[in-house]
């Protein structure tokens, strides 16, 4: 069978819905084809001034002083900004020096002092004028570097936290944990077969098209208005108050567009120093960064050394994992080695088992979320450990895989028991997809993978306004980045039995919504989704009570389907929403539906690759020839979305596997901070990417939704070096996979 | 600071005169001098293509072109692709086919999508994908793109 013949966009469902799983044009759609949407940069207001920042050479060095007055003299120049204007609030040091450096700098590309200037490059000319005086220290770059005794010290205040107590060590390991489960060493005992082998991932960035930015005017009457492109209005708001000392109240978050984020858009950069540009000259200003300071001054993801074992039967039942990982936190602790853990071993029901995980703080710009933190880099081992494992059993990788597989009820290492999850139908759909069923081209290589990450919930809020022509407006405050205005609008479409295109959805700011979480922790369709059911369903309530009061008769007799609103027992009581819409005013005032949500019956997804590659034998360089990924999303709202996350993930898993690294020289210079050097996938890279939706759903959401933003990139680099590895011949350790390092595989 | 210097082009169809410094460049014109901010910065060193426009009948990088070079051009912007407020067949096909997740990148791809169009109607492929490289997106992983310029093309040589 040919990729021509078959459906290169599956879904396996059972469930029907009127709204829900239709493809409607997203509603912000025009302005987004037109150019007519409004981005962070875009942003504008009278008076505006722009904002550069400075940024440290040195990796690592203590700032021995910083002489702003030369800068402050140039024409054009309006203020200066450094550490010493924040509030010097006992905590949250660390957080107030990654936005500005007070005594040191960590990484190569961290952030000193703001300048506001007429102009951007005038802005630019006053950078060059402020004089810093370091003394330059060794840096320390990888985890072993940082690990290793005598390794210079990053913070001589961090001391290890060993296994949850202060050991009082200081150390560049901030933080050692452990998850234990059965009796590890008892389970490598029983087993036939032991694979154990040790793996390098490198630094690599979300990679978003649109640089950080923000505006902000810290106005007369003493209050903060910023717009910024953010995954979360509030996450600015709460941490602007936090290191400006002032309360939420004084300040409001306006999200603008944001031009992708994947993660790298949760914490804040500019936002801060913009607010004491415009306090000190009274006027907005506006910082963009630049790509080169998108690279070097934001938090990419970690490199990571991680060393997996696994025992086996020769069955196949795993009798004991241990994984051992360290990951690179940046200049501060705080890398997302805890969500590994979580995930490393989450798709097998295994009874014996061990997670170490090391935080370690090095010379690289501090670590921030990036599509299911962490998760990448322990699948890279663990899948390619499942891959040898196979090998060695002279077993299918997905039998393999199958065997062991997580079910409802399967108790993780780390601690929680799974409910309903579709780690089988995963790796069924996928044995059972025509890719697996035919035979790979010659001199191709082929892998498989599956992955996992366990989504998130927290707060959202939502409100509903009912307009006099049974049209809704839907407001609520998730950044918008992949089209959830239009999957959170199809909740209460599908709900008040009314089309979406009669739901006009809007992404409001801090002051006019409930508190609402990031877009992240793939929780935007599933918590944000569910407040926008919540609000509908309280706008039907209200609507059956007033047809009720309108007919004199008890609303518990009544029902609301489709968008009629009818009796029970009388077929003469009838009406439309929309006739109800037209006589709201008449009938007791406008009807408005409000929810605020907090939900906890979060579903896990995961998602399985097959991956074709072919392998240039002289040059080493790897081809995708053909690309499937199969997720369980519960339930997809909006399938051409859903797909999109899929692809979109699975090509950022790509260029993870074979290209993209923060390549750094012995100082901790970055070399490629370009990107023509850091070297994402084009268009002309890649194959379609087909995807299989399984939907299994979630009992913990009204519609089924488990979220489906993450766990899409997780499988592509193991199922990638799995591929090379069946291509070659030999194991690959190391990520990126580029041409030169899958030929010294071989030596 | 530098004097500026008087330019005077067509900007979608229209007459636009402007002062811009000699340092300033194309792109940047655009979006703060004149106040098109369709067209957006995505790296500033020519390597994103999301701010493409149309020169001339040529595809660029506005970022690589200065402000003062403008000076007689003939320029399209994403301002310019729609007719009125009827969209093109490429704007309605990325929207059709969910072509856009930020769409940051967006404005960019139907700006070099419509020049390919108008030099190839009916491209493979690989003709697409090949056009399309010097387009970051980071979102979709190209796929309901190319399928969203296979779709528009089709439809652009039915009409």
């Amino acid at each position: 069978m040919t990729t021509a013949d078959y459906e290169r966009n599956m879904i396996l469902s059972n469930v029907d819905y009127k709204v829900l799983g239709t493809r409607p044009v997203r509603h912000d759609g025009a302005d987004k084809v037109t150019g007519r949407a409004i981005y962070g940069a875009d942003f504008d207001a009278s008076g505006l001034l722009h904002g550069k920042i400075l940024r440290s050479p040195h990796a690592h060095a203590k700032i021995v002083s910083i002489d702003t007055s030369k800068a402050e003299a140039l024409e054009g120049v309006k203020a200066v900004a450094t550490a010493a204007d924040f509030p010097q609030t006992d905590d949250k040091k660390w957080v107030r020096d990654n936005i500005l450096a007070s005594d040191k700098v960590l990484y190569a590309g961290h952030a000193i002092a703001g300048v506001a200037a007429a102009n951007p490059h005038v802005a630019e000319e006053a950078l060059a004028l402020i004089e810093v005086k370091y003394e330059v220290l060794k840096p320390v770059l990888t985890t072993q570097e940082a690990m290793a005794d005598g390794a210079p010290i990053l913070h001589e205040g961090l001391t290890t936290q060993e296994l949850g107590e202060d050991s009082g060590v200081v150390s560049n390991t901030a933080d050692h944990f452990q998850h234990v489960k059965g009796d590890v060493t008892k389970g490598f005992e029983d087993a036939d077969v032991i694979v154990e082998r040790e793996y390098n991932t490198a630094m690599v960035h979300q990679g978003y098209i649109e640089p950080h930015n923000g505006t902000a005017l810290w106005n007369a009457d003493g209050r903060l208005h910023v717009w910024c492109s953010t995954q979360g209005s509030f996450v600015v708001r709460d941490s602007l108050a936090e290191l400006l000392d002032i309360p939420v109240s004084r300040i409001r978050v306006t999200p603008t567009e944001i031009g992708g984020g994947f993660g790298g858009k949760i914490p804040i950069y500019v936002e801060p120093v913009a607010a004491i540009l415009s306090k000190k000259t009274g006027t907005p200003v506006k910082i963009v960064m630049s790509r080169k300071d998108t690279f070097e001054g934001s938090g990419p993801t970690p490199g990571s050394n991680i060393k997996i074992k696994l025992g086996a039967k020769s069955d196949g039942t795993i009798t004991a994992a241990h994984a051992w990982m360290a990951m690179e936190a940046g200049g501060y602790p705080g890398s997302p080695v805890g969500a590994a853990a979580q995930c490393v071993f989450a798709a097998y029901d295994i009874e014996n088992g061990l997670i170490d995980g090391y935080d370690v703080v090095v010379n690289k710009p501090k670590t921030a979320p990036y599509r299911a933190p962490g998760a990448p880099n322990a699948a890279f081992g663990m899948e390619q450990a499942m891959n040898e494992l196979a090998i060695k059993l002279n077993m299918d990788p997905i039998d393999l895989r199958l065997k062991n597989v997580a079910v409802e009820g399967t108790r993780r290492i780390d601690g929680p028991t799974f409910r309903r999850i579709g780690a089988k139908e995963v790796l069924e759909a996928m044995k059972d997809h025509p890719h697996y069923q035919t035979a790979k081209a010659a001199g191709h290589g082929r892998g498989v993978s599956i992955g996992f990450w366990f989504n998130i919930g927290f707060d959202s809020a939502c409100n509903i306004a009912v307009n006099s022509d049974g049209s809704i407006n839907l407001t609520e405050g998730s950044t918008d980045i992949g089209g959830s205005r239009t999957s959170i609008a199809m909740h209460a479409a599908e709900v008040l039995g009314i089309p979406v295109e009669d739901v006009r959805p809007s992404v409001v700011d801090t002051d006019t919504i409930g508190f609402t979480a990031v877009t992240g922790g793939s929780r935007t369709t599933f918590a944000t989704g569910w407040a926008a059911y919540e609000a509908a369903q309280d706008v039907k309530k209200q609507s059956i009570e007033r047809a009720g009061s309108i007919w004199d008769v008890d609303p518990d007799s009544l029902q609301m389907e489709d968008g009629v609103i009818s009796s029970k027992t009388d077929s003469e009581l009838k009406m439309t929403f929309k006739e109800l819409a037209s006589q709201m005013s008449d009938t007791g005032g406008g009807i408005t539906g409000r929810a605020s949500v907090n939900p906890k019956g979060v579903g896990g997804s995961f998602a399985g690759n097959m991956v074709d590659v072919s392998v240039d034998d002289e040059t080493g360089k790897v081809t995708i020839e053909r690309f499937t990924c199969v997720q369980d999303v519960g339930k997809a709202i909006h399938p051409s979305y859903v797909e999109g996350q899929m692809q979109g993930g699975s090509v950022q898993g790509i260029g993870w596997a074979l290209n993209e690294e923060y390549f750094m020289n012995d100082q901790g210079n970055m070399a490629n901070s370009s990107l023509l050097d850091y070297r994402m996938p084009t268009s002309l890279d890649l194959p379609m990417i087909d995807t299989v939706i399984v939907e299994v759903a979630n009992p913990g959401h009204p519609f089924g939704v488990r979220g489906v933003g993450e766990a899409n990139i997780v499988p592509p680099t193991p199922a990638i070096a799995n591929a090379v590895s069946d291509a070659t011949g030999n194991i690959m350790t190391q990520l990126p996979l580029t041409p030169g390092a899958v030929l010294d595989s071989g030596k | 600071m530098p004097g500026k210097t008087h330019v005077q082009t067509t900007i979608n169809g229209e007459k636009v005169d402007f002062l811009c410094e000699p340092r300033q460049s194309l792109l940047e014109c655009l979006r703060d001098v004149i106040g098109l901010t369709g067209t957006k910065e995505g790296c500033n060193d020519g390597n994103c293509g999301a701010c493409t426009i149309n020169m001339d009948g040529r595809v660029v990088t506005s970022c690589l072109v200065l402000g003062v070079e403008a000076e007689g051009a003939n320029i399209e912007t994403i301002e310019g692709v729609a007719d009125g407020s009827n969209l093109h067949p490429l704007q309605l096909a990325f929207l059709e086919n969910a072509a856009l997740q930020c769409g940051i990148c967006t404005p960019g791809f139907i700006v070099s999508s419509k020049a390919l169009l108008e030099q190839n109607p009916d491209p493979t492929e690989h003709e697409i994908r090949f056009w399309l490289a010097n387009n970051l997106c980071r979102c979709t992983g190209y796929d309901k793109i190319v399928r969203a310029v296979q779709d528009a093309a089709k439809k652009m040589q039915e009409a």
